[in-house]
């Protein structure tokens, strides 16, 4: 019985050759990442910005002219209105008044009643909410600190599992996933809230799920395969996994493409920042988290580790030699 | 090659456990309690984001509890000093002291010996020790400073914030919202959070009185610009019809604590407050009114003039009257707030959320669609690529889900819109594992392996990835448990129980389930 399959067998992709250009386009990816957060900036959601939010739903579709007036007449600040979902659906947006927290309360109330008085009574208010700045600089100090916290400790246990080029080459991979998503926030302008944390915490994850298995291959042929130049090894790695990798982010993808389309509207910037860190962290195994290994001497301290272990042997049936059958 | 029977039992006890554990969240809450007790009964809550509802982050102003005690210290000070006749020009506050300047230095041993008497020890607080005070008394040429050590402060705050949440439960009960969530949150906040309640603004009037309730003595001949010494001036209600400031004695005769119940009730076709006092309170209330007969007693909450009747007969069953221009509601209300007692310090909300109940419909609507279409859309996927083992890794997905759900509701875990995305991404990453195995079988197949040994070997092999690359996941899911609120912790917890419950199928389960599979079947080759 033969299935379909998304990569053929045997594949023999020379990865390894484009790791330069690949190294580049990254550098690239990153400096452009944060070219696009120093120039067009990032779209602080009120979680982090402080400020009050309106999730409004007017009886007709919506007058965002009329809607503006109406709140301009309030003495907002920062007003910021934007369609979503259906024509009726309007986020409406309010910097934080002042420093004074009771006053957005007091705020909150005007802006409904300015909007009830001007567009009846029928205005459906389904969701409010208000951010005080201090709660805002602390949720961002917090959002940072759990990403440097997970960094850190996901590191560590590569490094307890592994050896520490692996650690290294992790953590630079990874790095570059934020990078590039915090540039995916800036350029596609979706809001930037607790959630997108969330969401670059488990692009975190799924990147290191990967770069982990990866690297586990590789560690083995490195045990298997002791005369095979190390490009090459890698290259063998990748494709020997190449199957996998590719299978996991479509079924993950697929999962998270149905969140995309039927998740609703509340989820739908999260979800598409998580599709990104998919394909960016697959990017990163195959073209970051493996050729750094080579310039970090890694095969020196393979052999060193498993001196006198086995030696010299380089054959392609070591495995089973290795693994006796059952 | 086959199963060990304690696996077997161990994948067949999982399933029926999680299912017993789900079935709670299917019946509905009447008919659960009703149950005996040895039957499972915690359930999975959904989050204010899916049944609307209103969350709110109060902070309890220390500044003012600090003020509070500041101000009832240099009172002290100033009668400790008149007392012990010690000439002073001026008591102030200067940041967290009182400070009093003295008219002649040389009574300064005596002030430092005198005003000893009204530094108190700490509050019981383990951490400051026995005996440790809460002033530091300094002198220095005609200046005494009584600085409100930092220990004094933190033990002050403390236990504003515990009497404050006292209070705010109190008040929200009297609400009768359906359980609400009232707890303290570091050191000076408190989270309310109120299902169902579309419009906090109800609850927000409610917690945003202090509710200091005092009566006072009204000095009827005394001029509001100039007040005398021990009389200060207070506001009325805004648009009442009583005059716009009244001078009062500054000493209250009675407070709002000798309260104990106050009732919404009708005097004359007017709504007024009627309350009862204690056994002290009604005692003082006799001996005033007795004194004071045609007089006017001034009612004052917050600061403000409620009103100011005139005593006609002395009062002294223990009961009275607060009129006002009251309406149905507000008299409710006051009776609700002088019941649930005085808050220590002003509340302020630092952050607010609330969710319509229609939006959490939808939001439930949207993610259970997604679910569907996520799980549909991957058990197919594995179906076309794998064949018959696809339909095995889709029976350790169906297991997975089983216990994701059973996991979160044997914690009695909080289901948000996040979370079930944690649970959708769970499906899809799930059969990760399964795809490690079933590839690495493939492989061991392609280096001339028979049957029973690829499948062994494509297990054992790809075992040290399936666990290194789950806890990997599994310190990001905890690292963002630890440092998320709300929504976002829902995430994290179903991602957790999902690393979690994956690494339990996609292994144990698919080993067993092939295996079965093998030794019924004997095939001469591996359908993959």
């Amino acid at each position: 019985m033969r299935h379909p399959r998304l990569v053929p067998d045997n594949t023999n992709f020379p990865f390894m050759r484009f790791r330069m250009a690949a190294l580049v386009a990254s550098i690239i990816v990153i400096l452009a990442s944060i070219g696009l957060v120093a120039i067009k900036g990032i779209n602080w959601g009120v979680d982090f910005e402080g400020g009050i939010v309106l999730e409004v739903k007017t009886p007709q579709a919506a007058d965002l002219a009329a809607m503006r007036a109406a709140l301009e007449s309030t003495g907002a600040n920062g007003i910021r209105l934007q369609q979503f979902g259906d024509p009726t659906d309007v986020l409406v947006r309010i910097a934080a008044p002042s420093e004074v927290a009771s006053e957005a309360q007091v705020q909150i109330d005007r802006i409904k009643g300015a909007l009830t008085g001007r567009l009846g009574q029928d205005i459906q208010f389904d969701r409010a909410d208000f951010v005080g700045p201090q709660v805002s600089s602390e949720l961002l100090h917090d959002g940072i600190l759990a990403t440097v916290v997970a960094l850190a400790l996901i590191t560590a246990y590569v490094w307890f599992r592994f050896e520490w080029q692996y650690s290294l080459g992790a953590m630079i991979s990874v790095v570059h996933d934020i990078a590039a998503t915090v540039g995916f926030f800036a350029i596609t302008g979706i809001e930037f809230d607790l959630s997108s944390v969330a969401a670059v915490l488990t692009i975190v994850g799924y990147s290191l799920n990967d770069k982990v298995i990866v690297y586990d291959r590789i560690r083995e042929n490195l045990r298997l395969y002791k005369a095979m130049s190390l490009e090459e090894l890698l290259n063998r790695s990748l494709n020997e996994t190449l199957g996998r990798t590719m299978m996991t982010a479509a079924t993950t993808a697929l999962a998270l493409l149905a969140l995309v389309i039927f998740g609703g509207e509340v989820l739908r910037g999260f979800t598409v920042a998580m599709l990104w860190g998919v394909f960016i962290g697959t990017y990163s195994t195959t073209f970051i988290a493996a050729p750094v290994l080579i310039y970090f001497n890694l095969r020196s301290a393979a052999q060193k580790a498993k001196a006198g272990e086995g030696a010299g042997k380089d054959k392609t049936k070591g495995k089973s030699l290795a693994h006796p059958a059952q | 090659m086959r199963n060990p029977t304690w696996k077997v039992i161990l994948v067949w006890a999982a399933v029926v456990f999680g299912i017993v554990l789900i079935v709670p969240n299917l019946i509905p809450e009447k008919t659960l309690d009703a149950l005996p007790g040895w039957v499972p009964k915690q359930r999975i809550t959904l989050g204010l984001d899916l049944q609307g509802g209103s969350y709110m982050l109060l902070q309890v102003d220390t500044a003012a509890v600090v003020k509070d005690r500041l101000d009832t210290l240099s009172n002290e000070t100033r009668s400790q000093l008149r007392e012990a006749r010690i000439g002073y020009s001026g008591i102030g506050l200067q940041g967290q002291s009182v400070v009093a300047t003295l008219t002649d230095a040389g009574q300064l041993q005596a002030a430092l010996e005198r005003l000893k008497s009204i530094n108190q020890t700490v509050g019981g607080s383990a951490f400051v020790g026995v005996g440790t005070t809460e002033l530091d008394i300094t002198g220095d040429g005609n200046r005494v400073t009584l600085k409100l050590n930092d220990a004094a402060v933190t033990a002050r705050v403390s236990s504003a914030v515990t009497q404050s949440l006292e209070v705010v439960r109190r008040r929200i009960d009297e609400l009768g919202t359906r359980e609400p969530t009232i707890q303290r949150q570091g050191a000076d906040r408190i989270l309310v959070q109120v299902p169902g309640e579309k419009d906090p603004a109800n609850i927000k009037r409610l917690l945003g009185q202090t509710a200091r309730l005092s009566f006072h003595m009204v000095d009827m001949n005394a001029d509001p610009s100039q007040p005398p010494p021990g009389d200060f001036v207070l506001p009325g209600v805004p648009g009442s019809p009583g005059p716009q400031q009244y001078v009062l004695n500054r000493r209250a005769e009675l407070q709002g604590d000798n309260l104990t119940d106050a009732q919404p009730t009708f005097q004359n076709n007017e709504a007024v407050v009627s309350f009862r006092l204690d056994s002290i309170g009604s005692r003082k209330f006799a001996q005033v009114t007795q004194d004071n007969v045609g007089k006017f007693f001034a009612i004052v909450l917050d600061d403000k003039v409620i009103s100011a009747p005139r005593i006609r007969e002395p009062i002294t069953g223990g009961a009275g009257v607060i009129s006002g221009s009251f309406t149905v509601e507000s008299a409710n209300e006051l009776a609700v707030l002088l019941r649930a007692g005085a808050l220590p310090a002003p509340l302020t909300v630092v952050e607010e959320r609330s969710v319509g109940a229609e939006l959490g419909a939808d939001s439930i609507r949207a993610g259970a669609i997604a679910s569907g279409v996520a799980v549909v859309a991957v058990v197919i996927f594995m179906m076309i690529y794998y064949g018959l083992f696809g339909v095995f890794a889709n029976l350790a997905l169906v297991v997975n889900i089983i216990l994701i759900l059973a996991g979160l509701s044997l914690l009695g875990s909080t289901l948000t819109l996040p979370g079930i995305a944690g649970i959708v991404l769970t499906i899809g990453m799930a059969v990760d594992s399964n795809v490690l195995i079933f590839e690495r079988i493939r492989e061991e197949m392609k280096h001339g392996r028979g049957p029973v040994s690829s499948i062994q070997a494509g297990f054992d092999k790809a075992m040290r990835a399936v666990i290194d690359a789950n806890v990997t996941h599994l310190i990001a899911s905890l690292v963002l448990f630890e440092f998320g609120t709300g929504p976002i912790k829902g995430f994290a917890i179903t991602l957790s129980i999902g690393v979690l419950t994956t690494m339990f199928t996609a292994v144990t389960v698919t080993r067993v389930v092939i295996l079965y599979w093998h030794r019924r079947t004997r095939p001469a080759t591996i359908p993959l």
